[in-house]
């Protein structure tokens, strides 16, 4: 019984057959380029998958929706979700051998609107990613010094006292919102522009350039070191925080399973879209890859191995981030205590040690019964470990803020911090170049730029044009920015591009012609397990988590938290709301990318059906070439 | 013997008179607070009375040092209000008149002035010998001509920018040497001595170009 399909004419004319593709790869036509060896291609995929996110926001969302017990929701839509969508993206780009943009055309020309949406949002994440990587250099860069400049308040003009904005916050907020930032106090308050952020933008948007300038025959050499390099440092900082005290606390506090939070429906959410996003599906970068591989090429095998890789990352990563966080909260610990120990020994004149962290709750009972104003005055905090944990943090907080405190607190800091700040680099980079692939690619697949124009000079305009737009985020209110740009530019239309590839395939496509392809490719058709997830598992998982996101989207009061040392709750960040004409803004990011694919469709339909002219297209086999002639019939 | 009973009574009476000049919140005194265990752990030793005139002795080099013509003495500094905390009050005596006390200001010069040097005679720090009411001054901060993450950002930089002309000129020669071979295959196939084999018959003569499959240059 053959799956239904939608009516779907000429498709054999716009995509190789199975013989022309044999054909294509006996004669390697030198056209197309191809990855050195299947290890880069690993690497590089690894490289996009494993990025930023698998750091700073799988291990926040495992400890804040139960620790262990997260990893059910993870791994179960990590394996109905994550790895059938990759698969289905490897094997369609393997298959039709092009980009995005040249696979939903060949597919159907009304589809090219998937394609430009990809398109659109690889250059709008790669815009604000790669902004990201420039903060990450300027820390790198600043990590050369001993003392590190966010590990002591600075001084005042006169030398008399520490900077108040510093005293009354902690040194690592003031050089994250001030020295680095220099943040305004609203998104509406642009600042102007930060010359030392504009250096280091140039900075990182000159190193992708130098990595993608010959596309993968430059990013294959590349990935050697940046895929590679962040498991290093991570097993490094593994080693450094297991030999920390207060380490397992972290890690224990991280995992401990709290099988409640399994029938909180957002925690089955948030994995869902963790798994999304994570697999930097969608972008088209991954199709493109897939693409230049030989038609043999096991993609099943590789979508897998990708799979497990990146779940393994994201276990491990939050296993080091955690420890590293233990670290920090139990030195905070110790030091609330100590100063409560002194502030006791103060008032009460005793001997040192007369009040240990060993008998400093009775010790307080005791002065507390005998002497309760006194204490009150005192005004002692509370220190509790759990507290101190439990100050998740996530994404830029917690690379520029929570982890530098830690690191600052270790010996020999200035090489913790350059070997954190290099593997950020690392994991950053190779999602970028992925990112710069699905902007490329699509591009010249458009024929946007003339043919004759080399890639050199196509990257390059790319990079240009992003650099310039992304001077937006080396204002002063840039922080506000780009947390627009993330919360809405990367999530919608993602889901939106992904929902549509899947129908694409299973119903415009054909499941059947899909399955047959894949026998054809690599010796055996997909089993069950495919056939289930592809046809109705995976979409469903997908549309429920655009519905939801969109419902929570909209129904919310879209905020933001801001910076505002003249607020009342210093150093609490301040929730304000968007201006008006930031719904705009909101538009243009979310709505854009995801009109464009009706918009597309409707575009050429209305072209085909209101021109005048009928074009009839005929072909010719002559002895020299397959000859396409064209007439116009009024 | 009036004299002699006068005497004694001064003897009995300046203890007390120096009591009463140094007491808890006198207005002319500093407390000061030691914590021996935070700086020194095992090595701390013990606070006695030999100590104690250790920084008697040490508060009138502070003060001998600051005023230069007067000469302080040990009996200048009293001491009192002891706590086994360590902390204590003191009052500094002008050597002239024993009875009056040097303001407060001038005590804050002169530990300011020594503050270094009293410090390092305990084998302590401005943490963990207070004089409270007295804030240590702060270390003006070292700025260096370049800011250190401008030379990395220049070495990083220009390592970036040679890379990109690098390959940029290599892609360009490349190119270059692609078009020059292209035309010189061209031309060598024109003239070539064709020495093969085709349908079995060995030929051994030039290529007639006008026979060439040459749809390379035209195409219908």
């Amino acid at each position: 019984m053959r799956f239904p399909k939608l009516p779907n004419p000429g498709l054999d004319d716009r995509i190789p057959s199975h013989q022309e593709l044999e054909r294509m790869e006996k004669e390697e036509a030198g056209d197309r380029p191809k990855w050195d060896n299947k290890t880069q291609y690993m690497l590089t995929c690894v490289g996009f998958c494993v990025g930023l996110g698998n750091v700073w926001r799988f291990p926040y969302l495992c400890q804040s929706h139960g620790g262990g017990a997260f990893m059910i929701p993870f791994l179960i839509l990590l394996v109905l979700e994550g790895i059938p969508l990759l698969h289905l993206e490897f094997a369609i780009g393997q298959r039709l051998r092009s980009g995005s943009v040249g696979v939903w055309t060949a597919i159907n020309p009304y589809l090219t609107g998937v394609g430009i949406a990809s398109l659109l949002v690889s250059f709008l994440v790669g815009m604000y990613y790669n902004t990201i990587i420039a903060w990450v250099m300027w820390y790198f860069f600043n990590s050369f010094q001993n003392p590190l400049p966010w590990s002591q308040c600075p001084v005042n003009a006169n030398l008399t006292d520490l900077v108040s904005e510093c005293a009354r916050s902690s040194p690592v907020d003031y050089f994250w919102y001030r020295d680095t930032l220099n943040t305004s106090t609203s998104i509406g308050d642009s600042g102007g522009l930060q010359w030392w952020m504009v250096l280091c933008l140039l900075c990182a948007w000159l190193l992708l350039y130098v990595c993608c300038l010959r596309g993968i025959e430059t990013t294959g050499k590349a990935v050697y070191v940046t895929s590679t390099l962040p498991y290093v440092v991570l097993t490094i900082f593994l080693i450094r925080g297991l030999t920390l005290k207060g380490s397992l606390d972290g890690i224990k506090f991280l995992f401990t399973p709290d099988l409640n939070e399994l029938m909180n429906p957002s925690t089955w959410l948030d994995a869902g879209a963790q798994v999304f996003y994570s697999f930097s599906l969608a972008f088209g970068g991954l199709i493109s890859f897939s693409s230049y591989n030989s038609v043999h090429n096991n993609c099943e095998q590789d979508a897998v191995i990708i799979s497990i890789i990146n779940g393994f990352t994201s276990v491990y990563a939050a296993t080091v981030i955690y420890s590293i966080i233990g670290f920090r909260a139990t030195e905070r610990f110790d030091d609330c205590l100590e100063g409560n120990i002194l502030a006791l020994l103060n008032a009460f004149s005793l001997a040192e040690g007369n009040i240990t962290e060993g008998n400093y709750a009775e010790s307080l009972q005791n002065l507390n019964g005998t002497f309760p104003e006194t204490i009150q005055s005192l005004d002692l905090k509370t220190c509790d470990l759990q507290t101190f944990l439990s100050q998740g943090v996530e994404g830029t907080g917690l690379a520029f803020i929570v982890f530098t405190e830690a690191i600052t607190k270790m010996p020999v800091s200035p090489l913790w911090s350059i070997l954190f700040f290099i593997m950020l680099f690392c994991l950053g980079l190779s999602t970028m170049f992925g990112s710069i692939e699905g902007t490329v690619v699509p591009l010249q697949d458009l024929n946007i730029f003339p043919k004759r124009w080399p890639k050199e000079a196509i990257t390059g305009i790319v990079c240009l044009v992003s650099f310039i737009i992304a001077l937006i985020f080396a204002q002063s209110s840039g922080n506000y920015w780009l947390a627009l740009f993330d919360s809405f530019a990367g999530s919608i239309p993602l889901l939106v591009i992904a929902f549509c590839e899947m129908i694409a395939v299973v119903y415009i496509y054909g499941i059947d012609r899909f399955n047959k392809d894949i026998e054809f490719m690599i010796g055996h058709k997909p089993n069950l397990f495919w056939q289930v997830t592809w046809r109705f598992v995976s979409p469903l998982i997908v549309l429920v988590i655009f519905v939801f996101y969109f419902v929570t989207k909209v129904s919310s009061n879209v905020t933001y938290i801001a910076w505002n040392p003249s607020s009342e709750d210093f150093p609490t960040l301040e929730v304000l709301e968007y201006p008006a004409w930031i719904y705009v803004i909101i538009f243009i990011l979310a709505g854009v990318p995801s009109l464009v694919v009706p918009g597309t469709a409707m575009f050429k339909l209305i072209r085909r059906c209101c021109s005048n002219k009928n074009v009839y297209g005929a072909e010719v086999d002559t002895v020299s070439a397959k000859v396409q002639m064209f007439t116009t019939k009024t | 013997m009036l004299v002699w009973i006068l005497f004694l009574l001064c003897q009995v009476g300046a203890p007390a008179l120096a009591q009463d000049l140094c007491q808890r919140d006198a207005p002319n005194g500093y407390k000061v607070r030691i914590s021996l265990k935070t700086a020194l752990g095992e090595d701390a030793y013990e606070w006695n009375q030999s100590e104690m005139f250790f920084f008697q002795a040490t508060m009138a080099f502070a003060m001998r040092r600051h005023f230069q013509m007067e000469t302080y003495n040990v009996d200048n500094i009293i001491l009192c209000v002891q706590t086994s905390r360590v902390s204590f009050w003191f009052v500094v005596t002008s050597p002239d008149n024993t009875t009056m006390l040097i303001p407060k200001a001038d005590v804050e010069k002169a530990v300011r002035m020594s503050r270094h040097r009293i410090n390092n005679a305990f084998l302590l720090s401005d943490r963990t010998l207070e004089f409270l009411g007295i804030y240590p001054t702060l270390a003006a901060p070292v700025n260096p001509d370049t800011p250190p993450w401008l030379i990395v950002f220049g070495v990083v930089i220009g390592a970036v920018c040679a890379g990109i002309i690098a390959l940029l000129v290599s892609s360009l020669l490349q190119k270059r040497r692609k078009e020059k071979g292209m035309t010189e295959d061209g031309q060598d196939e024109e003239d070539m001595q064709v020495k093969g084999v085709e349908n079995g018959i060995n030929l051994d003569g030039t290529y007639n170009r006008g026979f060439t499959d040459d749809d390379r240059f035209t195409k219908l």
